[in-house]
């Protein structure tokens, strides 16, 4: 037989799905949010947009060039990260300062680290409370504004969260339902339009790259503990406080897109039930208690960290190891 | 109620349309015949014949090597030409007994019995003296399985006829034509452990073959057909227990622990051969198939025929051939040479005209938890093989490695396109191996 037969181990089959195709997907579910973006901040963050992910994708290959690693621009993941990062940006941001968080995001983030799947905080966030940290009053500035809509429904003015942290319950949740959900409203590029967030979401949901363990316990944690410091602080139920908090700050995309980054959340299904709960509990502890009107970014970061020891004390049981033993 | 099924597993491409239809056929080898003294687990079977011997189709040309062992039988006429080193399916060398076929088929003298008559110990002694293991892949011998420490309290005997791994169409084939003789062989069982209900186990991509089985023990008071729902490894054998009772069994534990007893449909008809007609294993079907071979079939197999001949008689193999894989996708191992024989425990031979693993390009872990999610043995498979491939041998063990049942659903569903099965695999082997030096 002159034909030479391919050997190895079981199995012999291999499912289509890779890792390229999943941050396509990531990435083609994020174009909702970021055309509304787009649209709803005008053409300054349509440059935002372009200039964080290509340099992203600029620093992922330097760094693979010049430290002799293997190209991995080719798998998505720094446009992934990039994206996010640009969807995390006020729509006014200077551009030398996403292309600053991009470095910071690649490659102290992420190659430091040891590249893709190896660091152990989601890179956009990272980046992000780098530069919020930095660039305080830049990356909170929201004052000026433009628009693909036309002038007159132009959205200037503070952010629905820090209208709420500035002038208190009833006088700051003074924003229409209906602008909160489309995302007529002022904030990141991205994070504005829970709609186009949520049709991101089901395009996730639909191709299974996530599932809903995390984003649902972490909305849902978040809301139980709003809605009991509603009622503790003896305000009582009122909705439009309530769905400010959900829709109003950076709560969808951070549930839906970045708390369920494979890399830095558990990979225990009870651990992403544990993630879930702390993220939604720290989330409104730093918003409701905390210093600054938004809490997702630093929230996930820091349950970033957690997530080893959540891994831990989740670890699954295995077949026949746990159940009655006859 | 929700279909009978277990948490985890992978729907793959099924390939069974490819031999489905296609009636099992009697397929009579040219070649030498070459008989692995180890096709089973446990002791190697002793040859009991020597070169320049004429040997009878279903003469024994091996014994028991011991308790766990089985004999071994000629499956043709034939003068034996010596014993020599073969290589096996596995990819091992095995001492075989080599016969010249000349073409008779001449069959030495079989002694049948009826059920009635027989005591449990006679039944147990013609399963072993027809040399009858675990036909499903596994290659246990079936009555020390058949023999549990109290078989007063065995609840249920399972008949493995799901079939989960794909283009795999034997068992079906089996059962569509020859279904009494399966419900026959459970009887035999049965009369074993009188505790026992018996179930039929049918995943519900075959309703042909559910219809078939219903109809034929429908008044049966110790036997049903269960219906189980289609998902790989709905065949292995800690699934199939917890799909069909709801009892968990873990590596350490036997199924006779739970009360259950498990066998591949094969095995039962060989059960009922060796025990009633008196005939020894000497065929199995064996299902040809996959997209590099010209015509895929079902044949019945005598043991010891040469692979490549087997090949041929399907058409032959198509060009391009990347890989032929002697079992199911999953499971199966790949072979360099096709120069083997047909064993008892070969089910199937796949062809397949490309290598989805060669062609698949390995990158980084990302943590995205899907080998977690197939994973029948509730086990975390990428952090598992990571561990294997430090050779951390302690961590390993701690993480519940050993509840692996290797069949394959991590590396199928990585999207990183990781051997973590392999890696796991080996480490599996390494841990037995320092287990049984200590």
């Amino acid at each position: 037989m002159e034909q030479k037969l391919n050997v190895s181990s079981n199995p012999h089959i291999r499912d289509h799905m890779t890792t390229g195709r999943i941050m396509q997907l990531v990435v083609i579910a994020l174009m909702p949010a970021t055309l509304f973006g787009i649209w709803n901040f005008g053409f300054h963050a349509f440059l935002v947009v372009i200039v964080t992910v290509l340099s992203s994708a600029a620093f992922e290959w330097l760094y693979d060039h010049f430290m002799h690693k293997q190209n991995t621009v080719g798998d998505f993941s720094a446009v992934v990260t990039g994206l996010l990062l640009a969807l995390n940006m006020p729509p006014q941001i200077p551009l030398w300062m996403p292309v600053l968080g991009s470095a910071f995001a690649i490659i102290v983030v992420k190659q430091l680290f040891g590249g893709l799947g190896q660091n152990f905080m989601n890179p956009a966030l990272g980046a992000r409370c780098f530069l919020l940290i930095s660039f305080a009053s830049k990356m909170t500035d929201f004052s000026v504004s433009d628009s693909f809509r036309g002038a007159v429904d132009t959205v200037t003015g503070a952010t629905p969260l820090a209208a709420l942290k500035a002038e208190g319950f009833v006088e700051g949740a003074s924003v229409p339902v209906k602008n909160l959900f489309l995302g007529n409203i002022q904030g990141t590029i991205g994070e504005t339009s829970a709609l186009a967030i949520l049709i991101g979401a089901v395009i996730l949901l639909i191709f299974k790259v996530i599932d809903l363990r995390i984003p649902l316990t972490y909305i849902g944690s978040f809301s139980i503990f709003v809605i009991c410091y509603m009622l503790a602080s003896g305000m009582g139920f009122d909705g439009n406080y309530f769905l400010s908090h959900l829709f109003g700050g950076g709560l969808m995309l951070g549930a839906w897109f970045m708390a369920t980054d494979y890399v830095t959340s558990p990979i225990t299904p009870k651990g992403q039930i544990v993630y879930g709960c702390c993220l939604g509990v720290i989330t409104a502890i730093f918003r409701l208690l905390g210093g600054s009107a938004e809490g997702v970014s630093y929230a996930i970061i820091f349950c970033n960290l957690l997530v080893p020891l959540i891994e831990r004390v989740t670890y699954p049981v295995a077949f026949g190891k746990g159940g009655k033993k006859s | 109620m929700g279909k009978l099924t277990f948490k985890g597993g992978i729907h793959p491409y099924d390939g069974k349309g490819l031999a489905k239809n296609s009636p099992v056929e009697k397929y009579l080898p040219k070649g030498e015949m070459v008989y692995p003294l180890s096709q089973h687990i446990g002791a190697p079977s002793a040859p009991c014949i020597k070169k320049g011997d004429h040997v009878l189709a279903g003469q024994k040309i091996a014994d028991a090597g011991g308790f766990v062992s089985v004999p071994l039988h000629a499956s043709v006429s034939g003068t034996v030409k010596g014993i020599e080193k073969r290589l096996t399916a596995t990819g091992g060398m095995c001492d075989a007994v080599i016969i010249e076929n000349d073409q008779q088929y001449e069959e030495t003298e079989f002694f049948s019995a009826e059920l009635p008559s027989l005591s449990k110990e006679d039944i147990l002694k013609r399963i072993q003296e027809g040399g009858v293991v675990g036909m499903g892949g596994a290659g246990f011998p079936t009555h020390v399985k058949l023999s549990p420490k109290d078989p007063s309290k065995i609840e249920y005997v399972l008949v493995n006829g799901v079939e989960c791994e794909p283009y795999l169409t034997s068992d079906y084939r089996r059962m569509m034509e020859e279904p009494e003789k399966v419900v026959s062989g459970l009887e035999i069982v049965l009369k074993l452990f009188e505790n026992a209900k018996g179930y039929i186990c049918i995943e519900d991509n075959k309703p042909d073959c559910i219809e078939k089985m219903r109809s034929l023990v429908k008044d049966h008071s110790r036997i049903e057909v269960r219906e189980l729902m289609t998902k790989y490894p709905q065949g292995g054998e800690r699934t199939l227990i917890y799909a069909t009772t709801g009892r968990e069994i873990n590596s350490s534990m036997l199924p006779a622990d739970v009360g259950c007893v498990v066998d591949n449909v094969e095995t039962v008809v060989a059960i009922y051969n060796a025990v009633l007609l008196g005939r020894p294993v000497i065929n199995r079907n064996v299902t040809v198939t996959g997209d590099a071979v010209s015509s895929p079939k079902n044949f019945r197999v005598l043991t010891g025929t040469c692979m490549e001949e087997l090949i041929s008689a399907a058409g032959g193999l198509k060009d391009p051939t990347a890989k032929v894989v002697s079992g199911g996708p999953m499971m199966g191992f790949a072979m360099f040479d096709l120069q083997v024989p047909c064993t008892k425990t070969t089910s199937a031979f796949l062809c397949l005209a490309h290598d989805q693993v060669s062609e698949a390009k390995m990158t980084a872990c990302i943590n995205c938890g899907r080998c977690v999610r197939v994973c029948p043995g509730h086990v975390l498979p990428s952090r598992l093989a990571t561990l294997a491939e430090r050779g951390d041998m302690a961590g390993f063990e701690k993480l519940n490695g050993m509840e692996c049942c290797e069949c394959g659903c991590c590396s199928y569903v990585c999207p990183a396109k990781r051997p973590l099965t392999q890696s796991i695999k080996s480490m599996r082997k390494m841990v037995l191996a320092s287990r049984r030096k200590k």
